[in-house]
Order: structure tokens, then sequence, then C-alpha cells
């Protein structure tokens, strides 16, 4: 049997501002998912244990830290070596567009979304990764 | 199946990424879900399993934290299942107890499940239960079950834990709301939290008053205690109200009455479930019900009239093929 799209969001590093990982939150409720929201100031373990934890089919990280090309590297490759290889990582926040062409490259990466995305084009990438669900 | 047994495997070894896969089997439900049920049922009953109910908003989630902390101050791993509601309209849900949740993050000893009530509607539902049967046969000492954020409750919040944890706050409505939404009727302990707002100590002596009229001799006394979880204040008698809960469940055999009382509500609810399933799928009703139904649009029975029928000839057919 099915369960709705299960996606984590999560806001690492030190910048407090997460009203776009809310946002995004509501959207992907309203679009029939359920969101596992961990708040701010999660380190890249604390992300790993929750999605673990939660057996999320999607991590879905914000950073307006600038911090992304640090961040958004160390998460996915601590995915990869704790049981979650299989599972995508996407992220949005004010990421330049040769920060993202580069992220985009890592293997696991499914998709970044930078400032003015539209929160329909975030739900139709997702509905996009699990056809049926 | 080889897959499941492979699952199982780790799990038994305490992988903690297997437990998590294994209640995903459990929320998609089906055969495979109940093979996972059936298969840790005889792993259960070990955990202290202890609810806390109330309003969204009361402060569940950080006293559950503030609970985590203690426990494991004191040595003991923890599992929590914290319930939120589904929208009834898409379906889905924001999963928000694990911001509040500070303590549970980078402790092994701590496992934490979000989950979307999915149409449920009695403060926790049968699958949170089944989850928290699969923290317990991992091998978790006390299992915290966070209800969803509704002030109206049913009783099967009561089946679902050893002990029940009602949290009121103060400016949230006066004791009639508590009284009419049945929640002080399964609490075996109420906390007044965010005692730091204006009201605290008078709701708690209204809230005493009644619990008292309930009161029977030689029966649990409900208390009520005031905690502020914002000033770091009164878990400590919180935290006494469980433990002289638990001495008093394992004073003769009360525990083990409760948590038989709490099976046979627990079989019952299965047993409805599996036969409406059951009366649905097979191949009686569904024609009758569009026959009956063509009778009772075109004005030849009532409503009432079919059901007793539909229901009447299912009755005549279970005899008959037994």
């Amino acid at each position: 049997m099915k369960r709705p799209i299960k996606v984590l969001i999560a806001k690492p590093g030190l910048d407090g501002h997460d009203r776009g990982a809310k946002v995004i939150a509501n959207a992907l409720r309203d679009a029939g998912m359920e969101v596992v929201y961990t708040g701010l100031h999660q380190t890249p373990e604390m992300i790993i244990e929750a999605a673990v934890q939660e057996d999320v089919d999607l991590v879905s990280v914000s950073v307006l830290s600038g911090a992304h090309m640090t961040l958004i590297p160390k998460i996915r490759e601590l995915m990869n070596t704790t049981g979650l290889a299989g599972v995508k990582l996407i992220a949005g926040g004010i990421i330049p567009d040769a920060d993202a062409a580069e992220l985009k490259r890592l293997p696991g990466v499914a998709g970044i979304f930078g400032p003015g995305t539209s929160t329909r084009d975030v739900v139709s990438f997702i509905q996009g990764m699990f056809p049926g669900r | 199946m080889a897959h499941l047994q492979e699952l199982l495997g780790r799990f038994a070894s305490g992988d903690v990424a297997s437990a998590a896969r294994l209640m995903s089997v459990v929320e998609r439900g089906g055969p495979d879900a109940q093979r996972v049920l059936d298969a840790v049922y005889p792993r259960t009953g070990r955990a202290n399993r202890i609810a806390i109910a109330g309003p969204g908003g009361a402060g569940k989630s950080t006293i559950i934290n503030e609970l985590t902390r203690a426990f494991r101050a004191g040595g003991k791993t923890v599992g929590v299942i914290a319930e939120d509601p589904s929208s009834p309209f898409s379906g889905g849900a924001v999963l928000g107890d694990r911001v509040r949740m500070t303590h549970a993050s980078g402790d092994a000893g701590v496992f934490v499940r979000s989950l979307a009530s999915r149409g449920s509607e009695s403060g926790l539902s049968l699958l949170a239960t089944e989850l928290a049967d699969v923290l317990d046969a991992f091998g978790r000492d006390i299992v915290l079950l966070e209800s969803m954020g509704t002030s109206q409750v049913e009783t099967r919040i009561r089946f679902s834990a050893d002990s029940v944890v009602v949290v009121l706050t103060p400016e949230a409505g006066d004791e009639v709301q508590s009284l009419k939404s049945g929640l002080l009727e399964v609490a075996d302990i109420v906390a007044i939290n965010k005692s730091d707002r204006p009201g605290a100590e008078s709701l708690a002596r209204d809230i005493s008053a009644i619990a008292e009229m309930r009161e029977k001799p030689g029966e649990w006394k409900t208390p009520v205690v005031i905690t502020s979880m914002r000033d770091g204040k009164g878990s400590e008698h919180l935290l006494g109200a469980l433990s002289e809960h638990g001495r008093y469940l394992d004073d003769g055999n009360r525990r083990a009455t409760r948590r038989s009382d709490a099976l046979k509500a627990r079989m019952r609810a299965l047993v409805e479930e599996s036969v409406r399933v059951a009366v649905w799928q097979g191949p009686i009703l569904g024609e009758r019900f569009d026959a009956i139904f063509e009778r009772v649009t075109a004005g030849a029975l009532s409503p009432w009239q079919a059901a007793r029928e539909l229901a009447e000839s299912l009755r005549f057919e279970s005899r008959a093929s037994r």
C-alpha cells in the first residue's frame, strides 16, 4: 500500500531565517505530502539522524547563510555513508546559479532551487521524482 | 519477504535504520505490515509507555523533550512516537514535533518517529500504538506517545499507555472546556503547563476539585502538577508523579490488569476493522447494496429498513456457511 511522499525539511547551519522552509513545508502539505520539519540550526549529523529515524523519501535543506558549498556536499556525503545512499537530496535558498550548477553535479543531489522559485515548481519537481505516489 | 526477514534480523540486533524501515512497512499496511507486527509482538511488553495528551500548543513536545532528558540522565533509553493531524483536504501533514525535541538529537539512546494521523481523529491512532510496539520490541525502556493536538479525545488513549499525562494551560478556556472534552477522564496525571502565565494556580485548584470528586477509595488519585517548561519549573514534580503512578501500577497486578484491558480493547478494534473490511470486500454486500439502494431511492424503503435488511441477510449468510 502507498504512503504519502515523506519529506524531511531542515535548516542546516547558523542562519535563522526559516520562512522559506516553512512556506515550502506548507506547499508540500497542501500537495498531500507528509513533511517532517526539524527547525533551525541543525548540524549535518542531526539532519542525517532525523532522516534515518523518520525513513523519509527525500531530504530537503534550506540554506541562506552562504555556506551551501560546504553544507550541501557534507550532508550528501554523510547520507551516502549512513545507509541513505538511495535517498535524494534537494536544496533551496540563496544559491547563485554557478554554485547550483556545481552542486547539481554531485551524485544524489536532485535539484537546487534558488530565489524566486515558485512553490508550484518545487511541488511538481518532487511529484515527478515519485511517479504514482 | 526475504527482504523482510533480513530487516527483522538486523532490527533484532539493534539496527536503527532497520527499525525505521520496519515502521514504514507497518505504516503502509497490508500483509507485510501484519508479518512485521506478528514478528515483533512477542518482544513487546517491556517498555513503560507514557502518553502525553492535550490541546495544540499546550507544550506536549516540550514536556516530552524534558522527560527525555530526565530519563536519559537516569540511564533509560527512550523512544518517541509523535502524532500530528493530516489535512482532511490534501491528505498532507506538517510534522513539527522534532523542533522542540532538542535533547533527542545526537543521542543514540533516543529514537523519535513522527506520524501523520491519516484520517484518525481519536488523539492517538491505532497505528501510533503499533509503532510504539515496534519501539518496545526494539528494546526502548521508555516509549513516549504524543497525541495529536486535539482537545477532544476518545478513551482509546487510555489503552495506549501505562500512564496518561494530560497537559492543560491557563488562558485556554475555563475548566468547563476540560470537562467537556473528556480529557480529565483519561488522565492519570494532569500537568498545568505554562504556569508563568496568570491563572495557573486557580486552574489547578479547579481541576483538583474535579479530580477529587471522581476519586474512589483505594484507587489512584489523579495529581495535578504545575509546570513551566519555559522557566524549567515543575518537571521534577511531573517526574515524581510518573514514578508514583508507576509504583501504584506495580503494587499488586494493576499494571497487568490495565494492559489486559488495553489488549482486549485493541483486539476488539482489530476484529471490528477486519469484519468491516471482510464484509465490504466480500462478494455479497456490494451487489445487494446496489440493489437495495435502488429501492431506497425509489422510496420503497427507508435507509434504516434497508440497512437492517442487509445486516440481517449477512447474519443469515454466516449462519448458513457454518
